[in-house]
C-alpha cells in the first residue's frame, strides 16, 4: 500500500472535506449523510463499550487516512485510550467513533480491548471488585 | 424482599478480549465503571472531577444514534431533528491495571437510551440528589430499581448544610432500606471515595 499524502494538521477537519478524498469517492457507493461513517450509525460488530480500550497497532499504516482516522491512530499511538475518551478528544459523537473505531478495528489498524465478554464483564467478578475497593481504599 | 442475585456468570478470571489482531498484543488494563446519575448541576462532574486522575473530559450521544437502528442511509430525515447530550466522565487507575470510569449521565428519563449503553457491565451508580429538587432523581431511582442496578444515594450538601434529614430522603423516595442513604460533598475527594466505597461494597454484597 503506498503512503497515503499526509495534509497539514491543523484543527481537525470536519465532515464532509472527505467526501471529496480521492481515496473515499473511490469507496463511495452511496451519497453520504453521515459523511465519516458512510452512512451508517452503528458499527459492524456488535456496540463497543464505551470503556473499550483502543490502540493502534504497531506499524498499522491507514489506506483511507482521512483526518479522523488518523487521529484516532495518532491519539492511541501515544497511549491506550478507551472509546469515550476518544470521542472526547474529537469531539464527536460517540456513535460515530464507534463506527470509525469498528472500521480500523475489522482493518487490522487497532486493537479495541473490550475487557471481557459481554456475558461475564469485569463488574460480575467478585475478586475484581474486591480490587476496585482496595484500589479506591487506598486512595 | 431481598436483592435477587445476580444471573451473570462469574467467569475466574477476566479474560482480555482483543479483537482485532489474533497475534499477541500487549496487556491491556482491564476496565470498570461507575455511573454518577442526578439532576442538572447537582454536582456530578464536581463528583467526578474531585477523584479522576484527568480533567473531566465531555463527550455527547447523540439521541438518534440508538433510536435509529438502520445500518444504511435510509433514515436521514429522522436525524434533522437529533438532539444531543452531553456526558462528562473522568479516570481512575487502580493498582493491578485497572481502569475505573466515571460516567457522569443526566437523570431525566428521555435520557434513558444513553442509560442502557452505560449501565451494561457497570458496577453500579451513584445517584447524587440535591434535596431541593428531590424529584429530579426520581428518574434514575426507578431506573436502576427496576433493573437491579446496585445504587447509592448520596445527597449533596452544597454549603456543607444538611437541610432534609436522610430519613425524609429515603422516604420521600421510597428506595428500600438496602438502599445506602448518606450525604456527601462532591467537592471533597475523600467524600467521594466514601460515596465509591459504599457502592462497590453493596455491589460485592449482592453477588451470589
Amino acid at each position: 500500500m503506498t503512503e497515503t499524502p499526509v495534509p497539514d494538521e491543523r484543527e481537525p477537519r470536519r465532515f464532509d472535506h472527505d467526501l471529496y478524498d480521492e481515496e473515499s469517492v473511490e469507496e463511495a457507493r452511496v451519497v453520504r449523510p453521515y459523511a465519516l461513517t458512510r452512512g451508517r450509525t452503528r458499527p459492524g460488530r456488535s456496540d463497543l463499550p464505551l470503556e473499550a480500550l483502543v490502540r493502534v497497532v504497531a506499524g498499522a499504516t491507514d489506506p483511507v487516512g482521512t483526518a479522523e482516522r488518523r487521529r484516532i491512530l495518532d491519539l492511541t499511538r501515544e497511549q491506550i485510550l478507551s472509546v469515550a475518551e476518544l470521542s472526547a478528544h474529537l469531539s464527536l459523537p460517540l456513535g460515530v467513533v464507534r463506527v470509525l473505531v469498528g472500521d480500523l478495528a475489522d482493518e487490522g489498524l487497532v486493537v479495541v480491548h473490550t475487557g471481557s465478554p459481554a456475558a461475564a464483564p469485569p463488574a460480575a467478578n467478585l475478586k475484581v471488585l474486591e480490587s476496585v475497593l482496595d484500589g479506591i481504599s487506598a486512595l | 424482599m431481598a436483592f435477587p442475585h445476580s444471573d451473570v456468570t462469574v467467569a475466574p478470571h477476566p479474560p482480555d478480549q482483543a479483537a482485532g489482531d489474533p497475534a499477541g498484543t500487549p496487556a491491556a488494563p482491564v476496565t470498570v465503571k461507575i455511573v454518577v446519575a442526578g439532576g442538572f448541576a447537582v454536582g456530578k462532574t464536581t463528583f467526578i472531577g474531585s477523584i479522576s486522575d484527568i480533567e473531566p473530559l465531555s463527550t455527547e450521544a447523540a439521541m438518534t444514534e440508538h433510536s435509529l437502528g438502520v445500518d444504511d442511509a435510509g433514515g436521514v430525515s429522522d436525524r434533522k431533528t437529533s438532539t444531543t447530550v452531553a456526558m462528562d466522565f473522568g479516570r481512575i487507575a487502580l493498582p493491578g491495571d485497572l481502569w475505573l470510569y466515571l460516567f457522569g449521565t443526566p437523570g431525566q428519563d428521555r435520557f434513558h437510551f444513553m442509560w442502557d449503553d452505560l449501565v451494561t457491565g457497570a458496577i453500579g451508580a451513584v445517584v447524587l440528589v440535591d434535596t431541593e429538587r428531590l424529584e429530579q432523581c426520581f428518574d434514575a431511582v426507578d431506573y436502576f430499581e427496576a433493573r437491579q442496578i446496585p445504587f447509592v444515594l448520596a445527597v449533596n450538601c452544597f454549603d456543607g448544610v444538611a437541610r432534609h434529614s436522610l430519613d425524609d430522603v429515603r422516604s420521600a423516595l421510597a428506595v428500600r432500606d438496602e438502599v445506602p442513604v448518606f450525604y456527601t460533598d462532591a467537592r471533597h475527594r475523600q467524600a467521594t471515595k466514601q460515596a465509591l466505597i459504599t457502592l462497590v461494597t453493596l455491589a460485592m454484597s449482592r453477588m451470589p
